[in-house]
């Protein structure tokens, strides 16, 4: 039971995290309609600020300029790439985005070598217990920011006027440009805000049980797709809930590994793809999503 | 002086010629009616004021001119800075939002600061009440005459000083069209400038002053109000009159059920 508790709560820890990455997925889709496969590299470029940043000028600034960083790539390939694609085909913006990804990542890469970057967070290894629950200092921190942060999006999207402007961008793009609401903006700003979202996130990817940051860091960025996915690529309720769904059947399948050896190994990887796929059969759209997936 | 003066527009989507030559004049403080039946251009006439023909790969060629600043080349929250808003066909209000965010997202463009939208809100809830009601109710729910009003409050909301609407009757039942006209004379009464896009020839020509008849993207007739209504073509393809008693039922039926325009019966 002690185990199964300690899961949950690793899972539900690491699934706010999932969600906050699935957030700014959703954010961009539903301002653009563009799936944006570059959301691992914006994380990847988060994390790589702050962690060449964190010796010279302490953690906390560190941080403050890997999101402000993050957020400057999102704007940039948001005003350089994406811009020039205006009124192209929405599987064709999807294909830009892949080159994007490809161009950070391999830069980023490139400058990383085979190195596993620490980000110096304050936390390291240090374990809260109570009860007989065990848990990561980094995952109560990682549940705590994340729950914040999600919560003031929420908030701001739900009640400021940026709010109100990306919503009705996103419902219908050209009677928000009638009532005067900038669409170019719009769209800005869902990439600055998914970046800054995404390096929070890189921050809670790579910090203890996880070695550091390195190239693989993206691959476990990708785990935020089956969660937007299985959400509903345009609901941010979805993105929350499919992060924690992703997380916490992540942490048990990996948890009780041993009992599901007749899966195969690996299943901890796997699970949040094969839920994502059920989900999928029974509500084509996603848990919370509207539009067909085949808009895409 | 005119406030709005459209010149020589022509307007295509790719091979399709929507506009040809189209020139218009929208005065200050009037109702200026623009009538036209099925595919005559009058969508397309209020995108190129509005700049939103890129939204249909659109382009056009010709000036428009709004209290002398031309209008094109802005982008469309330019035009809406200058005041000009549109009412969209099909009413177009944001479905899944909530009456009260709709008519916040009206005022976004909009120069005034808050006190200005505080003024704006008062006098959309007092020419729609149900707005007020249903502040908190989503716009998807609402009928087709209470989205019309949330579509004509929300586009209240930026202070136009010259209101475009495309056929704010359509799909309405003659009662709600009737309500939908009378608002339009009281917002154009209180100072804003209408061009009234119309299919319902008999409700246009009773509120405006002036009318143009656009026909396969030309202007075909154009004139005081008063007189097309009075001319043999008007009330023949129109106004659907074939004979005298017709003619005066369709001049007395615009206060009651009006007729909607009957290009197919002429
Ligand atoms: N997005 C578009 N792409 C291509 N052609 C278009 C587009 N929109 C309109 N057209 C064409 O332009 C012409 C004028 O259309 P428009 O919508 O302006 O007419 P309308 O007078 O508003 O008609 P209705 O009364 O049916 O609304 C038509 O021939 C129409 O087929
Ligand atoms: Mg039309």
């Amino acid at each position: 039971m002690t185990t199964f508790i300690e899961l949950l709560l690793g899972g539900l820890a690491i699934g706010s995290v999932y969600a906050l990455i699935a957030l700014g997925f959703v954010v961009i889709f539903k301002a653009t309609e563009v799936v944006n496969f570059a959301h691992a590299s914006l994380l990847l470029a988060g994390g790589y600020v702050t962690a060449v940043l964190h010796d010279d000028i302490g953690f906390w600034p560190a941080l403050g300029v890997g999101v402000a960083g993050a957020a400057v790539v999102g704007a940039a390939v948001e005003f350089l790439v994406m811009r020039r694609y205006r009124g192209s085909d929405h599987s064709v913006l999807a294909i830009v985005t892949i080159g994007v990804d490809i161009l950070i990542t391999t830069e980023l890469t490139r400058r990383m070598g085979t190195e596993v970057l620490s980000l110096g967070d304050p936390w390291g290894d240090g374990v809260v217990t109570v009860g007989g629950i065990t848990l990561a200092q980094t995952r109560i921190a990682a549940f705590v920011v994340a729950g914040l942060l999600i919560t003031l999006f929420l908030l701001a999207f739900r009640y400021t006027s940026w709010g109100v402007s990306m919503r009705a961008a996103a419902e219908n793009p050209q009677t928000a440009a009638l009532m005067g609401i900038r669409l170019g903006r719009v769209s800005l700003s869902a990439w600055a805000v998914a970046g800054a979202l995404a390096a929070v996130a890189a921050l809670f990817l790579t910090v203890f049980p996880t070695p550091g940051l390195e190239r693989a860091t993206s691959f476990a960025a990708l785990k935020a797709f089956p969660a937007a996915i299985l959400g509903g690529l345009d609901s941010t309720t979805g993105a929350l809930v499919g992060g924690l769904v992703v997380g916490v059947t992540e942490s048990l399948a990996t948890g009780y590994q041993g009992d599901l050896s007749f899966l195969g190994r690996g299943i901890g990887d796997l699970a949040p793809y094969l839920v994502m796929l059920v989900v999928l059969l029974v509500r084509p759209a996603g848990l919370f999503g509207t539009k067909e997936l085949a808009r895409v | 002086m005119a406030t709005l003066a459209i010149r020589d527009l022509s307007v295509g989507y790719g091979p399709v010629r929507a506009l040809r030559d189209v020139s218009v004049d929208v005065p200050a403080g009037a109702i200026t009616a623009v009538l036209g039946g099925n595919g005559a251009g009058k969508t397309t006439l209020l995108r190129a004021v509005s700049r939103t023909l890129g939204f249909h790969h659109g382009t056009g060629t010709g000036t428009i001119r709004f209290d002398g600043r031309r209008l094109d080349g802005l982008r469309p929250a330019q035009v809406v800075a200058a005041g000009v808003i549109q009412v969209p066909e099909g009413r177009q209000v944001f479905a899944r939002m909530t009456v009260a965010d709709n008519l916040r997202a009206g005022a976004l463009g909009a120069r005034g600061g808050r006190r200005t939208t505080a003024a704006a809100l008062d006098r959309v809830h007092a020419l729609f009440p149900v707005l007020a009601q249903r502040a908190h109710q989503r716009a998807g729910l609402l009928s087709g005459g209470e989205q019309q009003m949330l579509a004509m409050g929300r586009a209240l909301m930026a202070g136009p000083r010259l209101l475009l609407l495309d056929e704010p009757s359509l799909g309405l039942a003659p009662l709600m069209a009737a309500r939908i006209a009378e608002t339009v004379q009281e917002i154009n009464a209180d100072g804003t400038s209408v061009m009234l896009v119309e299919q319902n020839a008999a409700i246009a020509l009773r509120l405006a002053t002036t009318a143009y008849v656009l026909d396969v993207g030309e202007v075909a007739l154009s004139g005081p109000a008063g007189e097309l209504a009075a001319s043999d073509e008007v009330r023949r393809r129109y106004l659907g009159v074939v004979d005298e008693t017709a003619a005066a039922d369709a001049t007395r039926a615009v206060d009651g059920p009006s007729r909607p325009l009957s290009r197919w019966s002429a």
